[in-house]
């Protein structure tokens, strides 16, 4: 299978999903991956082409002087066939994510970036009020910014105002693997929002993903999930699959589930 | 003019002697990084990369060469 044939979602030309648009900018893939720790750039490239996915993360580093050539990600994924999302991971500062936003800006591909400013080290969760604060700050100078959060509705409303052209909740921590584990705070934060809500983060498996997309959210964005598969091209598969399987069901309004059977089959029309 | 005289400048985290006499241009062509494929703070300046050549190093210059790596 070509990359084009997995981009080519029949979901979007028959008409049964309508493509996802951040800032004006449109993608026919509801799935962003991450390209981080995986064993072999191979493996990277040939995984994210099979997830489907148009957007992918990089993240900004030094130039290691001694060995540039393997590590350099432009290297390996070109950048006419997907739309870089530059993050500021690694960041514990609004001053610092606001350096790394400036620096991801002027490689020249666009204004996008996805906020990270990380508060606490063992969870990794977000220091949400720094996180508003480089919000603000960036959305000023014309980035189009797209902020990893916590699940909590107030913060997600607070980076609306901030002029954020996304909001990614976390389903759970990065790199857990635990799936989602607020989805009432996950819908809350879809209902209130105007902006795309993408869950960003602690995708495990197939059936995640699944979940994280019936809560009527606009896309999800992981990572760990395939670069730590044992097979992460067969993981891009089913993740792909499960992206749309759970993005159509959540369209499709689920029957009223009941604690008791209800058969399907006629209780009329039985012989003696 | 002395072409053998150095400077000390901190690159990369890393302190170095360089020759002087360099732009920001020709450092880097001289540690062998492709310009249009990295990005250059110098003294916390983001420069732009069209204009590398108009920035000269100079003595306790602090450097900063960043790229995209691997992330989520």
């Amino acid at each position: 299978m070509t990359t084009t044939d997995l981009r080519a979602t029949p979901e979007v030309s028959q008409g049964l999903d309508n493509p996802l648009e951040i800032a004006g900018v449109t993608f026919t893939s509801r799935l962003i991956v991450g390209t981080g720790k995986y064993t072999t750039n191979q493996i990277m490239v040939d995984a994210i082409r099979a997830s489907g996915a148009e957007m992918v993360t990089v993240a900004v580093r030094r130039v290691d002087l001694d060995r540039t050539k393997e590590e350099a990600i432009l290297h390996h994924l070109n950048p006419q066939e997907f739309f870089l999302l530059a993050n500021t991971a690694g960041c514990y500062t609004a001053e610092d994510a606001i350096r790394y936003a400036r620096l991801a800006r002027a490689a020249g591909f666009n204004e996008f970036v996805k906020l990270e400013v990380i508060g606490d080290d063992e969870t990794l969760l977000p220091d949400v009020q720094a996180t508003v604060e480089a919000a603000r700050t960036l959305s000023d100078e014309g980035f189009k910014v797209m902020a990893y959060t916590n699940d909590d509705l107030v913060t997600a409303l607070r980076l609306e105002e901030a002029g954020c052209v996304a909001v990614m909740p976390l389903a759970s921590p990065i790199g857990s693997g635990l799936g989602v584990v607020n989805p009432y705070f996950i819908r809350e934060i879809k209902r209130r929002l105007e902006v795309p809500v993408i869950v960003d983060a602690g995708v495990g498996t197939a059936s995640d993903a699944c979940v994280t997309m019936e809560q009527g959210v606009d896309g999800v964005l992981m990572n760990t999930a395939l670069a730590a598969a044992d097979d992460p091209v067969r993981m891009a598969h089913a993740m792909r699959c499960a992206t749309i399987s759970g993005r159509l069901a959540f369209l499709a309004g689920r029957m009223t589930s009941r604690e008791i059977a209800v058969p399907s089959s006629p209780r009329v029309g039985m012989l003696d | 003019m002395n072409s053998t005289k150095r400077i000390q400048v901190r690159l990369n985290g890393k302190d170095r002697d360089v020759t002087s006499g360099h732009t920001v241009q020709s450092l880097l062509e001289a540690i062998e990084l492709n310009p249009l494929a990295v990005v250059v703070e110098l003294n916390r300046e983001i420069l732009d990369r069209n204009r590398y050549s108009d920035f000269d190093i100079r003595e306790g210059d602090t450097i900063e060469v960043v790229h995209f790596v691997g992330g989520g």
